[in-house]
């Protein structure tokens, strides 16, 4: 079993839990590979997706870890303008609350709102992404695609490329994989990487082909079409030359280095086709990983539940 | 529960300590106040007509004086009003605020600065005004400055919104001069600060909130002080929140003596590292600064760079307070832990004498504002606050008497706090 009973985020989470939901994703790894993909371990759990912001892909992927669960699911998506016009977070969540969930999985714009939740209902929470802050699910399933691929987190070396800034998924993986005993460093424009991002124990380089002489495996963010012809950004093309992951620049490397991308792509922004769908890419593993490690998120934190009350 | 009486005909203030924050004396007398104004201030004094108040072990001081609270009237009246303010006001010890104009409708006209005086009139502490500084609080028309003091505006403040464009400041400045009231800037320039809803520094990168860095206002500051200093106006900077403001105005205050600077309680007692338990009554504008900015900003309240304490007491309602930490609004409410806060934090965690914290309270305020500051004449209708500087308490709703409950110190320990306050022929025993 978890320490805690939410998984809000990563900053001060437990290695020894982040390697046991680890372990029992890659048991729930070959369910998923078995004819019928069913197990029957949260039968009579209910579990609400409640989505304050569109992800379709993070939500498919937590709903299809329920089903395969046996979880009993309810989607509630609320549009963040709903938000703006003063509908009570309050109010949505002692709604919730009322109609007896075991557990919410939440995506918010807001930074903290996952937190904000736990004071006002008594169900587990899962974060499925807050703002800017993080998304503690993707970097655990990060972190299984890299333990797949190389038998081990310890030791490597991992740069996350991209706009930082504006990333939830970069904080996750800084503190998942400082626990696991991982070096980080994070390359991309200067005027997207947070202000003190060294005290949080990583390296900040902007130059690219440094980076990838250093590192293991690259976790490439995707970066938003809208900013580009901003203040943050000049334009495709030059945002493609200093920070895309491009064949070229990838056969400059002859090191096999790993690629790795939460999605969904900019192909031809951040990454080239060519290599997205090369052989030292990892993606579509990660997305099976996401399933499987979702399953060993829920059924750690809400399972066992059904048999307790059945004996 | 505050009990709020009409001042016995004689009332012996027995066995405390008097200071006098103007003479800088403290001395055990008994204060005899008649008909409401002081009638002496002797040793050892007894009347047997008199209601006696034993205040054994307490200072008596001044009113304090608050030039810059929020009481959201006319508008908002769901927050606060003017009445309620006046409670909240009384529990901490304070006698007169003054008002800042941004309600709805903003106060920028004569007939809005009347229609404050007139509502004030019956309420327990003196409100005192402050008019905007451009029409709308748009930031380009400047308001009829002259007609509203002739109404009793006592200041002009924009506040909740920066005065953006220099020009437009440059100009108040130079119109205002011919009024000799202060002109209040909140220093915060938007392009800088963006998006910003805490302090931009290590912990919004860990909280993955937007930044305000120390630049949007410690620039905006010195532009404000350049301005002062080239049209001779007179600037008050108010919630100064970070070092490099403080030593602006430090520098500035040697050459031009016109400059007056105000420091809230919240920015001297929090630093940005409590933002993590996105409490969002701890959301204010400026944000609370990190611990270098926190630790500055005490050291330059004993160097003498502030002139005063303001508290910003900002009330909002708890649905605009239980939105996400990014969506809630700015503002805390501060009057009623005003004084527990800054004694705990100032005078016993960093050995600023009691007297001096009194006088940022007191005889400060009321000169930047142009009030009366020889309270402890004989004649003078009474005004003053009784202090237990060595009460040890705990800050909870019960203490709150603002009709808004947006106060980060909920729970917290404090020092020192008012038990008892005279104003307007009226008595509030706090405690
Ligand atoms: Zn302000």
């Amino acid at each position: 079993m978890l320490e805690q009973k939410h998984l809000l985020g990563l900053e001060n989470y437990p290695a020894k839990d982040i390697q046991t939901i680890i372990d029992t994703a890659f048991n729930f790894r070959e369910v998923l590979d078995r004819p019928i993909k069913k197990v029957p371990s949260l039968q009579g759990v209910t579990i609400v997706n409640l989505f304050f912001e569109n992800s379709t892909r993070t939500r498919i992927s937590f709903e299809l870890a329920q089903k395969r669960l046996s979880a009993d699911t309810v989607n509630f998506s609320a549009s963040s303008s709903s938000l703006k016009k003063g509908e009570s977070f309050k109010d949505t969540a002692q709604n919730i609350e009322a109609m007896k969930i075991d557990a919410v999985v939440m995506r918010h714009p807001s930074p903290g709102a996952p937190l904000h939740l736990t004071k006002f209902i008594d169900a587990t929470i899962i974060n499925a992404g807050d703002g800017a802050h993080e998304h503690p699910t993707q970097a655990i399933l990060d972190m299984m695609s890299i333990q797949e691929k190389f038998g081990k987190i310890a030791g490597l070396k991992i740069a996350i490329v991209g706009d930082i800034l504006h990333s939830r998924v970069a904080l996750s993986n800084i503190h998942g994989l400082q626990s696991m005993g991982a070096e980080v460093t994070l390359c991309g424009p200067a005027n997207l990487i947070p202000p003190y991002a060294e005290s949080l124990g990583v390296t900040v380089n902007s130059n690219l082909d440094e980076v990838m002489e250093w590192a293991d495996a690259l976790n490439i963010l995707r970066i938003q079409r809208e900013r580009m012809g901003s203040a943050l950004l000049p334009s495709v093309r030059e945002y493609r030359s200093l920070f895309g992951i491009t064949e070229e620049r990838l056969a400059r490397h002859k090191k096999e280095i790993v690629i790795m991308h939460p999605g969904p792509m900019n192909r031809g922004v951040e990454i080239d086709s060519q290599v997205a769908d090369g052989d030292q890419a990892i993606i579509l593993d990660q997305v099976l990983n996401g399933v499987a490690s979702r399953m060993a998120i829920l059924y750690l934190l809400c399972g066992g539940k059904s048999e307790e009350t059945e004996s | 529960m505050m009990d709020l009486q009409l001042l016995p005909k004689k009332l012996l203030l027995k066995g405390g300590t008097i200071y006098d924050p103007l003479k800088d004396t403290m001395e055990k007398k008994d204060l005899l106040i008649v008909n409401g104004k002081i009638a002496s201030m002797k040793k050892g004094e007894n009347y047997d007509d008199a209601k006696t108040i034993d205040c054994a072990g307490k200072i008596i001081t001044h009113g304090f004086c608050d030039l810059h609270v929020h009481f959201r009237e006319p508008g908002r009246e769901d927050k606060e009003t003017l009445a309620t303010g006046s409670l909240a006001a009384l529990a901490g010890g304070f006698t007169r605020v003054c008002v800042m104009p941004n309600t709805n409708p903003p106060l920028d006209t004569p007939e809005s600065i009347r229609f404050i005086l007139e509502k004030a009139k019956d309420v327990p502490v003196h409100i005192h005004p402050i008019g905007a500084i451009t029409r709308q609080q748009g930031g380009t028309d400047i308001t009829e400055m002259g007609l509203m003091r002739d109404e009793g505006a006592v200041a002009f403040s924009d506040d909740g919104l920066p005065v953006q464009d220099g020009s437009v400041m440059r100009r108040a400045l130079e119109y205002g001069s011919m009024f000799d009231l202060p002109i209040i800037n909140h220093a915060e320039d938007i392009c800088i600060r963006e998006d910003g809803v805490m302090n931009e520094g290590f912990m919004s990168t860990k909280l993955g909130l937007s930044g305000n860095p120390n630049l949007a206002e410690s620039s905006m500051v010195y532009r404000d002080l350049a301005l002062g200093e080239m049209t001779g106006g007179r600037l008050h900077v108010p919630h100064v929140s970070t070092t490099e403001s403080a030593e602006h105005i430090k520098e500035m205050k040697k050459t031009n003596k016109k400059v007056t600077a105000e420091v809230a309680p919240h920015h001297l007692y929090f630093n940005d590292e409590v933002i993590a338990s996105f409490n969002t009554n701890l959301k204010v504008a400026p944000p609370i600064r990190s611990e270098e900015d926190r630790t500055a900003l005490v050291q330059a309240v004993i160097e003498g760079v502030f002139d005063c304490i303001a508290t910003d007491h900002a009330p909002h309602t708890i649905e605009e307070k239980e939105a996400s930490f990014d969506l809630a609004s700015f503002g805390m409410i501060g009057l009623e832990s005003c004084f527990g806060v800054v004694n705990k934090v100032l005078v016993h965690q960093n050995k600023l004498p009691l007297s001096r914290l009194i006088q940022m309270l007191t005889v400060n305020p009321r000169r930047i504002m142009g009030f009366k500051f020889d309270l402890f004449q004989e004649g003078v209708s009474a005004e003053l606050t009784v202090i237990d500087p060595k009460s040890e308490w705990v800050f909870s709703k019960n203490d709150i008497y603002s009709r808004s409950k947006n106060s980060p110190y909920l729970e917290e320990k404090l020092q020192g706090r008012p038990v008892l306050t005279i104003a307007k022929n009226k008595i509030a025993f706090i405690v």
